[in-house]
């Protein structure tokens, strides 16, 4: 798995190292960020700005005014190289609730006669799956996950719609995520889950990060309202949400 | 002692901004800042500030801003007019590029940009909280700024109050020969994905023009012009990172450019990276300003923007007092009791 350096501009390169969504790549995308973590705090790579990880590549942006990618190309190069596919880091385990179906996940009906399932077999499926993330990105707090059984593959939307409301739950190809703001978007939405994905006060902003488990947990209408009031009024931290460990 | 300036009337789509939020790309956290950085720079230093403190941008229609208890002074960036009325009624009518002092119950309304779709107004000390390292409002996501939000009428802005004695006039700053606009093809790196298209679109691509559309914001300016065909690679792609300047290509062919406020991630072929030397000029390019594009290397890309550095920096040294030059300062004097002196406390840089 060797690893390709893509010109992002005079202030970015992309070191690609597939184009597939799989642990293993995420894992070696880690291990590099890693490594080149600790070769900025050596001071080896001044004028770098901050990196990025994805599903399969790391990000590297840089300040032209500061350093120049003459300078950066070598040493990124050796970094990739001494990367491995690292395991899974340690991340922690979530049980987030979600209210699936109903005026909370308006493409639950089509989903499920896309795939021949019923809707109650959709949201099992998607409840009982224990989920990777993979990545954040997109928007603040926003969480790529992964991966769903293939009985769940569904295309995006063909008419992306212009306000998915905040806490959508939604899914497309492998992948489910939790739209933490409103926004356009393509996926299908399928629920809602009430709990806060980004807070800009804490020490880590985005509640959840890669390598983090993730499991759904099916609620009523009735407790999604009870848990909005609770998170509404500050009883509820981030906390309430971490699995206990078994 | 503070002095408050109320926003009397918003105009478009202003926000404050400085130069950015570096770091929190891996929470989904984009850059945010400026649109056109040289502009908020000039209009701090006009108005006696640090170069990257958080200032109004906005886009097509400019602010009206009064001074309510304290002096305050305001720096413009960007080619508009300026209406100043005086609290006694006096109408006088200015230009950009330079600061005015407002005396309380003043009021000054920022025009349109001519030629562009963004200008920047510094208030001297402004007083902006800083959210994940920046004042810069974010407002997909509520962050920084007044609110997370974009200005209103009725709002107030707190500043740090002028240190002016009795009697003691401010000394306004101006800058006498702005940047000519410039024209030239708009230059960009190929790739991260230009192996998505094939030779007859990257000929389309460089040899067509497009424009901007009506579909502009903080986040992108989609263009219009000859739609690009993906090649069999297709038009999707694994997410990876998007940068401000990417240049995302959709299924409908047509180019997004994104901005300050884009996506950090996405799932279109980028098929090139406008270089950062010419991003705030497309950045704040008005509605149908025709476009073209070069391709040139990093290397090049990145001694360009040290050029374009270089030459903001002698932007800002060019940076002078104004004398006296009749009504506005000879009546800043008559309230100050006509008695002369000049006092300029603040660190200019």
């Amino acid at each position: 798995m060797t690893a390709r350096l893509l010109d992002a501009g005079d202030g970015a390169v992309t070191i690609e190292f597939g184009d597939q969504i799989t642990s293993q790549l995420v894992g070696r995308v880690a291990a590099l960020d890693k490594l080149l973590q600790a070769a900025r705090e050596r001071g080896e790579l001044a004028g770098v700005v901050e990196t990025m990880p994805t599903f399969r590549s790391l990000t590297v942006l840089y300040d032209p005014l500061q350093t120049s990618r003459a300078a950066l190309d070598p040493v990124l190069t050796a970094l990739a190289s001494q990367s491995e596919a690292a395991p899974a880091a340690n991340g922690r385990r979530w049980r987030l609730p979600v209210c699936y179906g109903g005026e909370f996940g308006a493409d639950l009906a089509d989903v499920a006669s896309a795939t021949g399932l019923s809707p109650d077999a959709v949201v099992q499926l998607h409840a009982d799956t224990e989920l990777s993330v993979y990545m954040i990105g997109f928007m603040p707090g926003f969480p790529f996950m992964g991966d769903l059984p293939s009985a769940l593959d569904m295309p995006r939307r063909r008419e992306p719609r212009l306000r998915v409301p905040a806490g959508s739950v939604a899914i497309t190809g492998s992948l489910t995520a939790i739209y933490p703001w409103q926004s356009p978007g393509g996926w299908q939405l399928i629920g809602r889950c009430p709990v806060p994905l980004f807070d800009a006060a804490a020490a880590t902003p985005s509640l959840l990060a890669p390598g983090d488990t993730v499991r759904f947990e099916a609620i009523t209408a009735q407790r999604l309202a009870e848990l909005e009031a609770a998170i509404t009024a500050g009883e509820l931290g981030p906390h309430a949400w971490l699995a206990e460990t078994p | 002692m503070t002095a408050t300036v109320e926003v009397v009337s918003p105009g478009a789509l202003s926000t404050l901004q400085d130069l950015g939020r570096p770091g929190w790309r891996r929470h989904g956290v984009p850059g945010c800042g400026a649109l056109d950085p040289a502009l908020l720079r000039i209009a701090n230093v006009l108005a006696g500030n640090a170069e990257g403190a958080a200032a109004i941008e906005f886009f097509v229609a400019g602010p009206t801003l009064k001074a309510l208890d304290e002096p305050v002074q305001l720096g413009f960036a960007g080619d508009f007019s300026l209406t100043l009325v005086r609290a006694n009624g006096e109408r006088t009518q200015l230009d950009s590029w330079r600061s005015v002092t407002l005396w309380p119950g003043d009021t000054l309304r920022a025009g349109s940009p001519r030629n562009s779709r963004c200008g920047v107004v510094a208030v001297r000390g402004l007083v902006a909280p800083l959210v994940l390292g920046s004042a810069s409002t974010y407002m997909r996501a509520l962050l920084g700024g007044y609110g997370g939000r974009a200005l209103a009428a009725g709002d107030k802005l707190s500043a740090s109050a002028m240190p002016l004695k009795a009697g003691m006039v401010p000394t306004e700053q101006i800058l006498r020969r702005p940047r000519a606009p410039e024209r030239g093809a708009m230059r960009v790196v190929l790739g991260p994905q230009a192996d998505h298209f094939d030779a007859a679109a990257l000929a389309s691509f460089f040899g067509s023009e497009y424009q901007v559309s009506t579909e502009v914001d903080r986040m992108g300016v989609r263009l219009q012009g000859p739609a690009l065909l993906h090649n069999d690679r297709g038009g999707e792609i694994v997410s990876d990172a998007t940068v401000p300047g990417s240049i995302q290509v959709p299924g409908n062919g047509l180019p997004i450019v994104l901005l300050a406020d884009g996506q950090t991630a996405g799932g279109y072929p980028k098929i090139a990276t406008v270089i950062s030397a010419d991003l705030p000029r497309l950045a704040v390019a008005a509605v149908g300003t025709p476009l073209r594009f070069e391709s040139v290397t990093v290397a090049q890309a990145e001694a360009l923007a040290r050029e374009h550095e270089a030459a903001l920096r002698r932007l800002l040294s060019a940076i002078e007092p104004l004398a006296l030059d009749g009504d506005v300062d000879l009546h800043a004097m008559y309230n100050a009791n006509l008695v002369s002196g000049m006092i300029d406390a603040f660190d200019p840089r």
